[in-house]
């Protein structure tokens, strides 16, 4: 008698929640079962069950690869897709890819998510009329320290210039460069040989205790105790922070100083299976599938309907680190696609750099 | 046609004909096509486009010339040390009187070649770290209080060597040592020669073509190197094969990583022509 009272109990409690659940659950168009999509996507950039249950919705198969750096997803586009149906550029790569005609235009009927996007982040300036690409998540980009490190926090660049212990820079130069323009009173995304050439000796100067230039894994080595400060993504620091349940960490953008960037799902030219894409950006964008992604990542979402439903965790839409206050936003510069010659330029200077760098 | 088929038929140059072909396509094209790209301008994107230019060569010559002259010098200094530890190795392995205990040392020195080199690299990292293997017992051992900057440097880029190629140092000279006569030491003491003596005279001149196998095996990966001081070098140890890789990502500069390479090339005929010439004088002795 017992055991049946516990099982009314449990059915009574558990049938209401599964009803919830399956009313709010994303369901996968039919007709795609045994179809094969490829993911090639930035690293540590999305939820551990994400794609097993996208392929479980849709009874598809994923490949799933990643890259560390828009350039190189870039260069391995550019040699001919080998075969990825779906990218995940940032803004200015977007616009980049458009105007080589490496990526194909998306049909925004197949995808009826786009409703829960923010508005504001609809038609960005890279991509006018989400011709190419949808958002996926945001963050921006500043720096991961120890605590211990610096125990009057970090207030500016000029903390970290004059710091007497390890530091790790990231390899991504229009970033890095955006910081020393912007310091020096310049346009972030400048052309400016001159104005280019003057932050790069501003970096090197300054850039004497910088002991790797870290291919966006800047979080492991403030992990592994190899530098007490990392110039990273927020999110990648937001994951070691919740990791290690912790107060070791903190993220700042140093006086304000530093970017806020957009990525963004895209689909490369000759994708075997772009429709299977469309498919999953719906998927993406889907409240409850966007809430867990950014849940997971500690990535800011683009997903109004995630953080209207309340999917998103308290902890993180208050976290600072993840939603950068107002205030702050407004200063932090947005990379753009800067044209061939600044390009050269730039790639120059940073080959400079790094010779230079750290000795 | 068929008179010179029947020809090479007899004297055996057919024989060379597939590695002819071989090397053919897969040495000679790409390198055609490599020096031709190295003169190329840099487009959009990296990839070469027309006009020629020489640029690249000046700036290869210019200010990357520092990162090619540490890249020669790490690679030298591996060579050295390598040999200093490989030529007394591969001694004793082929001196040891059981064979049980030769063929276990020689499985030794193989042995690390079952892990993949990333992870052989990586567990560096792990030992060389502020907060790694080392500088913990260093530190519980009193010896000394602040960790010691391992990781990052140049010197990590040296170990990272050292350890990885090692092996093909120790084995061309044990070839070299195995095929040795010791009854040509016995030969020279009894003419009066001292140990210093029969060593430089009669034991290094007999085992150089080994040395010389294994200087040219750890020289030529040594200087282009590129996972080890990407993984352990950081900004001190960045050596020329993270430049060129540098080049062909999305942004980099193609032609330029291009010329580069045909520098390094350069460097690595270099030190052929000194392992072929050095050979046959050897084998003039």
């Amino acid at each position: 008698m017992k055991h049946i009272l516990v099982l009314i109990l449990a059915v009574l409690l558990v049938f209401p929640a599964a009803a919830d659940d399956d009313m709010a659950a994303w369901s996968c168009p039919e007709g795609y079962e045994g179809q094969t999509l490829s993911i090639f996507n930035w690293s540590t950039y999305i939820a551990e069950d994400t794609v097993p249950n996208f392929e479980a919705a849709c009874g598809v198969t994923v490949n799933y690869d990643i890259y560390e750096s828009n350039e190189a997803m870039l260069a391995r586009i550019r040699q001919g897709n080998p075969g990825y149906d779906l990218v995940v550029p940032s803004g200015g790569t977007v616009q980049r890819m458009a105007e080589e005609t490496l990526l194909v235009p998306i049909d925004l009927e197949m995808i009826p998510n786009v409703a829960n996007v923010i508005e504001d982040f609809l038609a960005p300036a890279f991509d006018p009329e989400n011709m190419y690409s949808l958002p996926y998540q945001w963050g921006t980009l500043g720096v991961g320290y120890r605590v211990d490190a610096f125990p009057d926090g970090i207030s500016s660049w000029d903390d970290i210039w004059a710091y007497d212990g390890s530091v790790a820079w990231i390899d991504d130069r229009d970033s890095m460069f955006g910081i020393a323009l912007t310091i020096l009173g310049y346009d972030p995304n400048t052309t400016n040989g001159d104005e280019i050439n003057e932050a790069r000796d501003y970096l090197i100067e300054h850039g004497g205790n910088v002991v790797t230039v870290a291919a966006d894994d800047g979080q492991v080595l403030l992990e592994r105790g190899e530098v007490d400060v990392a110039v990273e993504y927020s999110g990648d620091i937001s994951q070691i922070q919740w990791d290690c349940e912790c107060e070791d960490y903190a993220y700042v953008l140093p006086g304000g100083v530093g970017n806020v960037w957009f990525d963004n799902m895209a689909i490369p030219v000759d994708a075997p299976n772009p429709e299977l894409a469309m498919v999953f950006m719906d998927y993406i964008l889907d409240a409850k599938v966007g809430a867990d992604l950014t849940n997971y990542i500690w990535y800011a979402s683009p997903n109004q309907a995630s953080i209207d439903s309340g999917y998103i965790d308290e902890e993180i839409l208050n976290d600072p680190t993840v939603f950068p206050p107002a205030d702050q936003m407004a200063n932090l510069f947005v990379i753009i696609d800067k044209g061939a010659e600044a390009e050269q330029l730039i790639n120059d200077a940073w080959d400079e750099l790094l010779i230079f760098l750290g000795q | 046609m068929s008179r010179w088929f029947r020809r090479s038929q007899k004297d055996g140059s057919l024989l060379a004909l597939p590695t002819a072909l071989w090397l053919l396509v897969f040495f000679v094209l790409p390198l055609v096509i490599v020096l031709g790209v190295s003169l190329m301008s840099r487009g959009r994107g990296g990839v070469a486009q027309m006009p020629l230019t020489l640029t690249h060569y000046e700036r290869t010559f210019g200010i990357f010339s520092i990162i090619l002259w540490r890249s020669i010098g790490l690679a030298g200094l591996t060579t050295v040390l390598c040999l200093l530890v490989g030529y007394p190795l591969a001694f004793f392995i082929s001196t040891r009187r059981r064979r049980i205990v030769q063929q276990s040392a020689l499985f030794l020195v193989i042995l690390p070649f079952w892990t993949n080199f990333l992870i052989r690299t990586y567990a560096w990292r792990i030992l060389l770290g502020e907060e790694g293997t080392i500088n913990g017992v260093l530190r519980a051992l009193g010896i000394i209080g602040e960790p010691l900057q391992l990781l990052n440097t140049q010197f990590a880029v040296l170990v990272g060597l050292v350890y990885g190629f090692l092996p093909f140092m120790a084995l061309p000279i044990f070839a070299s040592v195995e095929r040795f006569n010791f009854r040509y030491v016995d030969a020279a003491q009894d003419l009066g020669a001292n140990e210093t003596r029969t060593f430089l005279r009669v034991v290094l001149p007999l085992t150089m073509p080994g040395v010389l196998a294994g200087c040219a095996l750890v020289f030529i990966p040594s200087v282009g190197a590129f996972v080890t001081p990407d993984l352990l070098g950081g900004t001190k140890g960045l050596m020329i094969g993270n430049l060129i890789n540098n080049q062909f990502g999305g942004s980099g500069n193609m032609p330029l990583g291009s010329a580069l390479s045909i520098v390094m090339m350069a460097v690595v005929m270099l030190s052929l022509l000194v392992y072929v010439f050095g050979n046959r004088r050897g084998a003039g002795l």
